[in-house]
């Protein structure tokens, strides 16, 4: 009976996994709509424009930080769509997502013959260049943005009751999740992790490691295009300070602080940052700095971050309980010999 | 040759003469507009004014991203708090003119010592263990930003201050075309910008600390292999190119102005500057500079009315432009 230990482990962090899985999808009922709304859903929607920023650089090895910016295309896309023009959110909500795609495919056409730490210097330039923009031209609101954008109506008004809007968000992050988590595996996958452990191993094969860069690059805007448009309705306007150089840090602080090399870090780290982000005003004005110290202990102390640690963590238990097992299977084995 | 060799070497000729004609058509627009050319109003001095506006902040942009691709080129670090040490060294030497009512050019000496001090302690105490781990780096560099950048505010404030220049250099002189008066700071600015880049250049090319600094942009291991303190030579470097930042701080903030944003503002400019022109190259930071800031001041002018405020759009097309052109910057090497 060696084996309960472990056993007995693996149950503890089944029923922990369904544990949690059940708080998070009944949060609307358990929580008080303030919670559900400013916690809840701002978890998710940042998880999902996480999850893009740490699919790029767990898959293909490639840390951009123009996710914010790109983002940014499809809320202002949505917002002029829905309020100028007066077309149906969901419309837009598509029409946006495509045109940040191709935004993107065309932006990384260029940006991916760059590698490394260059491909970071760019997007983090095309970043900041598109926070200008937006805050410059006229059309879109210059400083004050876009106000006034309404969610569709089957989704309710988060600030009021967030339920519709929460689901919505849950289901995207999981539909997310599940696309990345099979996208990973599918030849095109392999490919791109190919492209990020021997790019010129890779070439040498006959792969256009430029084209794969630039679709992975274009995937990724997906996910982040998505983020856009919940986080607009979620907010019901959007402003240049939604992508300017602080959310493109805390964008990158989420992703670190949960983890660069695991999908799962994107909502683990948001979830940590949305509670920082809420409850830190009560003790301290200088929310930023406490966030700027907790992502710099993270890089210094563990950069797979909080998912790392919890690996980390499991791995040590059952190496811990397993290793009892191991030493005595070996063992009786000989004596049997013997 | 095959066909896709071809195809490529084709694409890459065509986006080389491209950029070119873009380059030629949007000089040609900017001097028949100022000049009048084809019955339009000219208006010559204001010509002179923006392209000297355009000169000068290209020799701040070259102080502060001097810095930033010396310790690049060297280190492979990505000092991404590099704008935050421009501010920094900005609010320094505001406080120490301002209100200790210190000379002004001892005030510049002194706060961009004291910058260079923090750099080198940023390199010492975060980033000499783990050389070589560029990505890391970057964003230990990133959080110790945000952090600097937080901190500022409650010391120094949101509002956006400005350093007054020393005395007799406050004005503005004649410069003897067509009766245009220029802002002399502004041109003590560029004066110390050529200053910088030949005392850098003369630096690097002649004496025995520039020929490892080479070395070592060069071949790391070797030069530590040869028996060079290594750690030495960054620790410098780090330093001087910290000192840059603040010096350009200080400038900055008697030129233009210091407020929070600011070092967003100039690690752009420097991340521009050197993607433009090639990171690590003195020559690109220069051609870099000069680029971004003669198409920051011109494009405000000479865009189509109605069009001004696109202006930012071209600092990325010139961005773009080179990309497409040389990935690794006009004079980057792989």
């Amino acid at each position: 009976m060696k084996l309960t230990g472990l056993a007995g482990w693996l149950w503890l962090k089944r029923i922990g996994l369904a544990g949690v899985g059940v708080i998070v999808v009944l949060v609307p009922q358990l929580f008080s709509t303030f919670t559900a709304s400013a916690i809840g859903l701002q978890t998710l929607v940042l998880g999902i424009a996480a999850a893009s920023l740490i699919f790029l650089n767990a898959v293909v090895g490639m840390v951009s930080l123009a996710q914010t910016a790109l983002y940014g295309i499809a809320g202002y896309t949505v917002a002029k769509l829905a309020v100028e023009q007066g077309v149906d959110p969901w419309v837009a909500a598509l029409i946006a997502v495509l045109i940040t795609v191709v935004v993107a495919l065309l932006f990384g056409a260029l940006a991916s013959r760059s590698e490394g730490i260059y491909f970071l210097m760019i997007t983090l330039a095309s970043a900041v260049i598109a926070y200008y923009f937006f805050s410059q031209v006229s059309a879109f609101g210059s400083h004050e943005g876009i106000n006034g954008v309404a969610p569709p109506a089957l989704l309710g008004k988060p600030f009021v009751d967030p339920t519709g809007m929460y689901y919505t968000a849950l289901i995207c992050s999981l539909l997310l999740y599940g696309l990345i988590v099979y996208v990973r595996r599918t030849p095109f996958g392999y490919a791109l992790q190919g492209v990020r452990d021997e790019p010129v191993r890779m070439r040498t094969l006959g792969f256009n490691v430029p084209m794969l860069r630039m679709a992975a690059f274009g995937f990724g805007a997906l996910i982040a295009s998505i983020a856009g448009v919940l986080l607009v309705w979620y907010n019901s306007n959007v402003s240049p300070g939604a992508i300017d150089l602080t959310r493109t840090i805390d964008l990158l602080t989420i992703a670190v602080i949960g983890g660069l090399g695991r999908i799962e870090g994107a909502w683990i780290g948001a979830l940590l940052f949305t509670i920082v982000q809420t409850y830190s005003p009560q003790y301290t004005d200088r929310f930023e700095t406490l966030i700027g110290l907790t992502f710099l202990a993270v890089v210094l102390a563990s950069p797979g971050g909080l998912a790392g640690i919890a690996i980390g963590l499991d791995r040590w238990v059952r190496r811990r309980l397993g290793e009892g097992l191991e030493r005595h299977g070996p063992g009786q084995g000989r004596a049997d010999a013997g | 040759m095959s066909l896709r060799r071809l195809q490529a070497e084709l694409s890459h000729r065509l986006a080389g003469a491209l950029a070119l004609l873009v380059l030629f058509f949007s000089i040609a627009w900017v001097l028949i507009r100022a000049l009048g050319l084809f019955g339009g109003t000219g208006n010559l001095p204001q010509f002179i004014v923006v392209t000297l506006n355009g000169i000068t902040l290209a020799g701040l942009y070259f102080i502060v991203a001097s810095g930033f691709t010396l310790i690049f080129g060297l280190m492979r670090v990505v000092n991404m708090a590099h704008g935050s040490l421009y501010l920094l060294g900005g609010y320094l030497a505001f406080r120490l003119v301002q209100q200790q009512a210190l000379n002004y050019w001892l005030a510049l000496v002194l706060a961009a010592i004291a910058i260079g001090v923090v750099g080198l302690l940023m390199q010492q105490i975060f980033l000499r263990w783990n050389q070589g781990q560029d990505l890391r780096q970057a964003l230990i560099t990133i959080a110790l930003s945000v952090v600097l950048a937080d901190q500022m505010i409650p010391l120094f404030g949101a509002e956006a201050v400005t350093t007054t220049p020393p005395s007799g250099l406050g004005g503005s002189i004649g410069l003897g075309i067509s009766g245009v008066r220029y802002p002399t700071f502004r041109l003590v600015v560029l004066g110390l910008a050529l200053l910088i880049g030949f005392g850098l250049w003369f630096g690097i090319k002649n004496t025995r600390f520039g020929m490892i600094i080479r070395a070592g942009v060069d071949d790391r291991a070797m030069t530590s292999a040869l028996g060079i303190n290594v750690q030495l030579v960054f620790a410098v470097t780090f330093f001087i190119g910290a000192l840059l930042a603040g010096l350009g701080g200080v400038l900055g903030g008697t030129m233009i102005a210091l407020a929070p944003g600011q070092d967003a503002s100039f690690l752009l400019s420097s991340l521009v500057v050197v993607i433009v022109g090639g990171m690590g190259s003195l020559a690109g930071a220069v051609i870099g500079a000069l680029a971004l800031g003669l198409v920051d001041q011109l494009s405000g002018v000479y865009l189509p009315t109605g069009y001004t405020n696109f202006s930012i759009l071209l600092t990325f097309a010139l961005l773009v432009f080179v990309l497409a052109v040389r990935p690794t910057g006009l004079f980057g090497r792989r």
